[in-house]
């Protein structure tokens, strides 16, 4: 998937007119200057920032994941980290990349709307805003078709507690992560044949990413397979900046109800996505929500700045006010 | 050569050229050879512009003449043609409102024209054809018809009268729907046609159409079986113009002469030329700033995705591979086709809408003025006219006023005050029934006048009676003048009250009147004798010969009349200039200064002057005057060196006194607008002794100011050649008034104080156009500049004796002077018409000197007091609101855009659009159009009356203030940071797209709408802050838009619509309402771009109409005295520097 003699080739012309392209340099300023800003933790352990997150896609030597980031399919690999008490629940359970334009507008236009909708007049025929994941090699239609599906996320994750050495599985709740609406109304199954959702798709061939078609998404609930699969439909929904997080599970089971407590976690991760060749990253976030939704540190901050701010020109105000007031008076006297 | 060829060619249509010839009752004439049907035109009036089938075709064509349209249209093509980030729908939809309202408007007017038009060509008419009267529709009359026409209708085509069934041969028409005068014009049938019409042969040969309404000369030749043909001449007293009404005469025949589009009305009718409000060039210049921004984003955008693109990686990720196509496109149309791409993205920048709210603020805000009660003047029923609705905030814009004096400035209601007889004033004394009561209150010698007065000043008084035009309205059809003749003595008074004159001037009227106060009545005009009344109750006859018709020219007019005695006696009347140089010199000394003094007391003045013909002479000047009337060509020419010839070696008899009354409030007018900054010039045709004495009573001139004279009578005063003295002074004029004057700026403020030294400068007729084309020897463009130097260093310029053309050349002059200043030209009559026509704003005023200033007017109103409410109230307040809306436009659109552009930079440069398609083609057409258009129809920044009460308040706009540069970047500044805050406010908020209280996550089209809420909310609520005048329209509009919006939204995300193809609103619009952050950040937006607006009200010095009514309500309480005292000086006295 990755093309090195091309790669090699730009670095190179990057590398000569380096002084050409200045404003290039400003942007990698201004990316330190962010890097700064928001990356003020080392890879090893959790950081906090809208959330604890966790960079997992291994471009670092000591990463335990550096060996997966050159591609190996079903590569597996773990990270550990720790929580010092208990953090709060109900906690959610994100992924997120970077640098990957989900919002770059041939992608978002590159799926058949009618297909998912489950119309099977258009498995055949995909639209040709699908190209070139419109059709596969041999002519056979690609469903669901278009770049969007094709890219759909497929590194999987699982977290456990060590308890006394032992590992224990934490659950993934996947159920309700994508909008009600999306999985009810607007994305829709086609139709069964003689009960068999793989038989509606007959004839037609999965996105060449995937590694299984659209109707075996989800081997444990018959329910959560094909379009109104909800990995698939949170995928869907594509993200508005380059750099996003996706909600992955909710961790609400049995005796994590209250939260994650404290003690030290592995991370298992199947790792599949290949995000190194277009200088992205890939982490994992846990974040606890509340009434007003996820952590949001910008808001908060905001609202201090423009609450400080009013109350010094309220006072300034009435300053302003009583002086024009007695300028009045004077006027009246 | 080439003129020799076409007089070949033409060489025997040579005649036809330039005039036709019409065979009456399409019957051939002996003389002539052949009798050939010569071709005209039918008399089918065709006003509209479109038919059914070109309507479409055309009307599209006219359209997209306009540059505007036409670069929506090519937008419209880029995303048929190119993929492009929008579907054609976005541009394409708004660019259809637009198209489809402007030509229902256009086909409306044009349905309407096209019924007058079938109205009038349906008309039935009776014509007379081979003896028989038939029932024609009015479109089917030919040239040559004889149509028949009853009392109260109007005239079908233009006719010549051939017969009325009045006995003197006459008949009365009015012109009210062509110039509307109002008054009785009287016809004259061809002289001696035969009474048969049926056996009239005859052929007029007259010129052809032309537009001037009180022009025609034909000529009509009468061929009778036994004799010579005759020939009479024809002029537009023979003619009666279609549109005309017949009045007072049961029946007319009438020969057509010009029909269809060929009349005088329909020549008429052809459009003025389109005059343009400065606003519009501050827009088009606002729009090219917009379109250059436009164009540098899209260039910006599209480098910068070709730079990004060839960093490692970013081309083409594995996730989002390019399609065969587009590998296969050349790089540079791909860069191409992206360009444009960008170009649509940020295409509504430039909105579309504006155009369309812009002339429906014109349209509809025009009504203001037309509804204005104040404007309503119970005399004649009527209120302001609005003929164009492009001007109106160029009443705010005024710097210059051009007014006409008489009928203006004056009432043009004139009252006889004295006469001056020989020397010997004679005042009317306030009693009107002492018939003779001369009362003497000035002259040298009073027991002279007894005696030696006696004879001439009843020859003074049959003058009066006997020179001039004017008819005697006829209270009913059969009273009879009999009646008065034989009359009692004491009734005598009763009637003669009552009596109506009509006559085209008001002097005529007053002095006939005045004639009639000293016993001389003129009791009408029978058979071509005109009756008057002597002192002695006795009727004398006179034999109407001749008369002179006046003309501003030679500014006299004469009568010729022989008495029953059989003396043939020539009496003249005219301004001093033009009688006194044709009468003796020791007769002019006596009443030389009389006149001059009537003249500074403000009247008009005439002198009366005679001559007594001998039958030679009168013969001479008879067959002279016979010959130029039925000339074909320069007839005016002939006829004018006829009247000097005649009117020559007078004996002066007297001269009259006619006082002009001030229009109500003129001076109180007059100080406004200069208050107000505005400079008044007053153009007049009258002589400048009565122009100044107006001008001191209108304030024009106060105590104080210094006059600067350039008049034929300083230029003598040397003794020096005209021009060394015209150079000489106008350097010391310039000295005085412009280099010596305060280093005040002119034209940033122009606020003279009290102290400085004012300036009045008056010029006449005669140095103007020695200024304005010099000899060519001298520095002609030096006078020039000069001239225009001191004009505009002055408070008010005076040009007396002014012929109308030169009146339009000074206001062309000051409109193309630096600066380029808007000139308003306001007048009532005839001679205003080419200064209103020239100037920015023309103003009409409803007087009686006839409608043709009203007409040609863009404006027009009942009096001239209107005029401080029109300009200083309606005028400010089009202005505010249109520069408002401008402003307001162009701001809500680039805060609109700028996140949309923003966004390119975090999208990968790929075009992708924020906001939703139904997002970006409502934006301008429904969430944000209404308010504004209510805005800036009903907006009063500052309240009506205070607005009158302080004309200083019109400075602050003055020079297109609002939408000069710095406002216009204080609006792009606002809404470049109300832009930057959407997007980045936004963007901070999606560090954490899980917004939910589920912990689900926002996407890209939940990001676009929730930028787009901000921004609907910020730009409306701005707009209400910015409202001063809340009408429950403004509160309905606002707040409806606002849930407008909201309804939409939900709606819109609310169904999944089968037309569409993605449906990426579905539901994102409830579920961004269902997040708490959503509202938080919403909220925290709107306030925080709110926030410098708030501020500058807060800062800003209190100037709304609420701090200004607390002060205004003071003085009342009674409380501060000095507060009084500035009140009382700013109204009596004016102070400038306030």
């Amino acid at each position: 998937m990755s093309k090195p003699l091309k790669k090699i080739s730009l670095t190179k012309l990057l590398h000569q007119n380096k002084n050409k392209w200045s404003f290039i340099k400003l942007r990698q300023f201004y990316q330190s200057l962010e890097k700064i800003l928001k990356e003020t933790c080392s890879y090893a352990e959790l950081c906090t920032n809208n959330g604890h997150w966790l960079d997992y896609t291994g471009t670092e030597m000591n990463s335990s994941c550096f060996s997966c980031s050159s591609v190996k399919p079903d590569c597996v690999c773990e990270l550990t980290f720790s929580f010092s008490q208990l953090f709060e629940g109900p906690v959610f359970f994100y992924y997120g990349l970077s640098n990957y334009y989900q919002n770059y507008r041939q992608y978002g236009v590159s799926k058949d709307a009618n297909q998912l909708s489950g119309d099977t007049t258009y498995f055949l025929s995909p639209q040709d805003t699908c190209s070139p994941y419109q059709y596969d090699s041999s002519g056979k239609p690609i469903v669901p078709c278009g770049s969007i599906a094709n890219s759909k996320f497929n590194d999987t994750f699982k977290l456990y507690l060590m308890v006394n050495g032992v590992k224990t599985l934490v659950p993934f709740d996947g159920k309700g992560i994508a909008w009600w609406t999306d999985y009810n109304v607007k994305y829709r199954n086609p139709a069964t044949v003689n009960g068999s959702l793989a038989k509606a798709f007959d004839g037609t061939v999965k996105p060449p990413n995937w590694p299984k078609p659209a109707y075996e998404l989800d081997p444990s609930d018959a329910a959560n397979n094909g379009f109104v699969n909800q990995d698939f439909l949170v995928w869907m929904r594509r993200a508005a900046l380059p750099n996003f997080r996706k909600l992955y599970g909710r961790i609400t089971g049995g005796d994590y109800s209250q939260g994650l407590p404290a003690g030290n976690y592995t991370l298992q991760i199947n790792y599949n996505y290949p995000v190194v060749n277009f200088k992205g990253t890939k982490k994992v976030i846990f974040s606890n929500v509340s009434w007003m939704g996820g952590k949001n540190e910008f808001l908060g901050l905001a609202y201090l700045v423009i609450g400080c701010l009013c109350v010094v020109m309220a006072i300034v105000m009435l300053i302003v006010y009583a002086k024009y007031k007695f300028s009045d008076d004077d006027d009246m006297q | 050569m080439l003129r020799r060829r076409i007089n070949l060619l033409f060489g025997g249509d040579e005649k036809r050229v330039d005039s036709r010839t019409i065979y009456v009752g399409h019957r051939p004439c002996p003389a002539t050879e052949a009798f050939i049907p010569p071709k005209f035109c039918d008399n089918r009036i065709v006003s509209s512009k479109y038919t059914i089938w070109n309507f479409l075709p055309k009307n599209l064509f006219e359209q997209f003449r306009r540059i505007a349209n036409f670069y929506f249209l090519i937008i419209f093509l880029v995303q048929v043609i190119v993929d492009t980030p929008t579907s054609p729908v976005t541009s394409g939809l708004p660019l259809f409102f637009v198209i489809t309202v402007t030509a229902i408007k256009q086909g409306y007017e044009d349905w309407l024209r096209h019924k007058a038009d079938y109205e009038v060509n349906k008309y039935p008419v009776i014509v007379l054809e081979d003896g028989r009267s038939i029932r024609k529709e009015s479109e089917k009359i030919k040239v040559g018809d004889i149509v028949e026409v009853v009392e109260d209708e109007t005239f079908p085509c233009d006719l010549i009268l051939l017969q009325s069934t009045r006995d003197d041969d006459t008949c009365f028409v009015t012109t009210a729907s062509l110039d509307g005068e109002s008054n009785h014009k009287t016809h004259y049938t061809v002289p001696d046609t035969e009474k048969d019409l049926q056996s009239l042969n005859a052929t007029i040969e007259c010129e052809q159409p032309q537009p001037d309404l009180y022009k025609f000369v034909g000529r009509m030749h009468i061929y009778k079986t036994d004799q010579e043909p005759a020939v009479r001449s024809l002029g537009p007293e023979n003619l009666l113009l279609k549109g005309a009404t017949l009045k007072n005469t049961k029946k007319i025949y009438g020969v057509a002469v010009y029909t269809g589009m060929e009349t005088k009305m329909a020549l008429n009718y052809q459009g003025k030329s389109q005059k343009r409000s400065a606003v519009e060039k501050s827009i088009n210049a606002f729009l090219l700033v917009y379109l250059c921004i436009l164009i540098s984003k899209a260039v910006v955008c599209t480098t910068l995705k070709y730079v990004w693109q060839s960093q490692d990686g970013q081309d083409e990720p594995w996730y989002n591979e390019k399609t065969q196509k587009e590998k296969d496109t050349y790089v540079y149309l791909k860069m191409f086709t992206d360009f444009l791409s960008f170009m649509v993205l940020f295409n509504f920048i430039i909105p579309v809408s504006m155009y369309v709210t812009v002339e429906m603020q014109k349209f509809l805000g025009s009504f203001f003025i037309t509804w204005d009660k104040d404007f309503f003047d119970p005399e004649i029923q009527e209120g302001a006219l609005v003929n164009t609705s492009d001007l109106n905030e160029e009443l705010g814009q005024v710097e210059y006023v051009f007014t006409d004096k008489t009928g203006t400035l004056t009432q043009n209601n004139m009252e006889y005050i004295e006469c001056c007889i020989d020397g010997f004033q004679y005042r009317n004394s306030d009693s009107m029934s002492e018939l003779d009561g001369f009362c003497v209150t000035d002259g040298p010698v009073s027991k002279l006048q007894q005696k030696a007065g006696r004879d001439k000043e009843e020859l003074f008084l049959r003058a009066l009676c006997l020179c001039h035009t004017v008819q005697v309205k006829e209270a009913g059809p059969d009273e009879i003048d009999s009646d008065q003749v034989d009359g009692l003595v004491s009734e005598l008074s009763q009637p003669d009250e009552q009596r109506g004159f009509i006559a085209s001037s008001p002097d005529e009227v007053a002095l006939v009147k005045g004639a009639m106060k000293h016993g001389f009545t003129f009791l009408g005009l029978e058979n071509k004798s005109m009756k008057i009344r002597n002192r002695e109750n006795n009727v004398e006859l006179y034999d109407l010969l001749h008369v002179l018709n006046f003309d501003p020219v030679r500014r006299r007019m004469s009568v010729i009349v022989r008495s029953k005695s059989g003396e043939t006696l020539l009496f003249c009347k005219g301004a001093d200039s033009s009688i006194f140089p044709r009468v003796r010199q020791e007769e002019v000394d006596r009443i030389r200064m009389h006149v001059e003094r009537n003249a500074t007391e403000g009247y008009r003045t005439l002198c009366v002057a005679y001559k007594q013909l001998s039958p030679e002479e009168f013969a001479v000047a008879d067959a002279g005057l016979r010959d130029a009337r039925l000339a074909l060509q320069d007839r005016e020419e002939k006829l004018m060196a006829v009247y000097n010839q005649v009117e020559t070696s007078m004996s002066l008899i007297g001269a009259t006194a006619v006082e002009d009354r001030l229009q109500e409030e003129a001076a109180e007018t007059m100080e406004a607008l200069q208050g107000a900054g505005m400079k008044v010039w007053v153009l007049t045709g009258d002589k400048m002794e009565t122009a100044k004495s107006t001008c001191y009573a209108c304030r024009l001139f106060q105590r104080g100011t210094e006059l600067l004279e350039l008049t034929v009578r300083t230029l003598e005063d040397g003794g020096r050649k005209r021009e060394e003295r015209l150079h000489e002074l106008l350097l010391d004029y310039h000295k005085k008034a412009v280099q010596d004057a305060p280093p005040v700026k002119a034209g940033v403020t122009r606020s003279w104080s009290t102290a400085n030294q004012e300036y009045g400068f008056i010029v006449d007729g005669a140095t103007l156009s020695l200024v304005m084309n010099p000899s060519p020897d001298t520095n002609s463009s030096r006078y020039k500049s000069l001239f225009l130097q001191i004009c505009q260093n002055c408070t008010a310029v005076l040009c007396c004796r002014m012929a109308p053309l030169q009146k339009a050349q000074i206001v062309k002059m000051v409109k193309n002077s630096k600066g380029s200043p808007i000139t308003l030209s306001i007048g009532d009559g005839a001679n205003d018409v080419s200064m209103i026509l020239e100037a920015h704003v023309g103003i009409g005023i409803k007087g009686k000197e006839g409608r043709q200033a009203v007409r040609n007017s863009d404006y027009a109103i009942p009096k001239l007091k209107h005029l401080k409410k029109l300009l200083l109230a309606h005028g400010h307040l089009y202005y505010v609101r249109i520069a408002h809306l401008v402003q307001y436009f162009f701001y809500k659109n680039l805060c609109f855009i700028l996140p949309q552009f923003l966004y390119q930079f975090f999208c990968g440069y790929s075009q992708q659009p924020l906001y939703d398609a139904a997002y970006l083609t409502m934006y301008n057409i429904c969430f944000t159009s209404m308010p504004i258009l209510a805005f800036s129809l009903l907006e009063q920044h500052i309240a009506i009356e205070y607005l009158l009460d302080n004309a200083t308040l019109y400075r602050e706009i003055a020079k297109n203030a609002m939408l000069k540069w710095g406002p216009f970047l204080y609006w792009t500044v606002l809404g470049i940071f109300q832009g930057l805050l959407f997007f980045f406010g936004v963007k901070y908020l999606f560090s954490n797209p899980a917004l939910q209280d589920n912990g689900q996550v926002f996407g890209n089209w939940s990001y676009g709408t929730i930028v787009f809420t901000v921004l609907v909310f910020t730009v409306t609520l701005k707009l209400a802050l910015d409202t001063r005048h809340w009408t429950w329209i403004n509160h309905f509009v606002i707040w409806g838009s606002l849930a407008f919006y909201v309804f939409f939204s939900f709606f819109w995300g609310g169904i999944i619509w089968p037309f569409l193809k993605q449906q990426r609103l579905y539901f994102v619009f409830a579920n961004m309402l269902s997040s708490v952050s959503a509202w938080l950040v919403i909220i925290l937006l709107i306030l925080l771009s709110l926030l410098p607006d708030i501020l500058l009200m807060v800062f800003r010095k209190p100037r709304g109409p609420h701090a200004r009514q607390m002060k205004r309500r003071l003085p009342s309480s009674g409380t501060s005295t000095i507060f009084m005292l500035s009140q009382t000086t700013s109204t009596h006295s004016f102070s400038w520097s306030d």
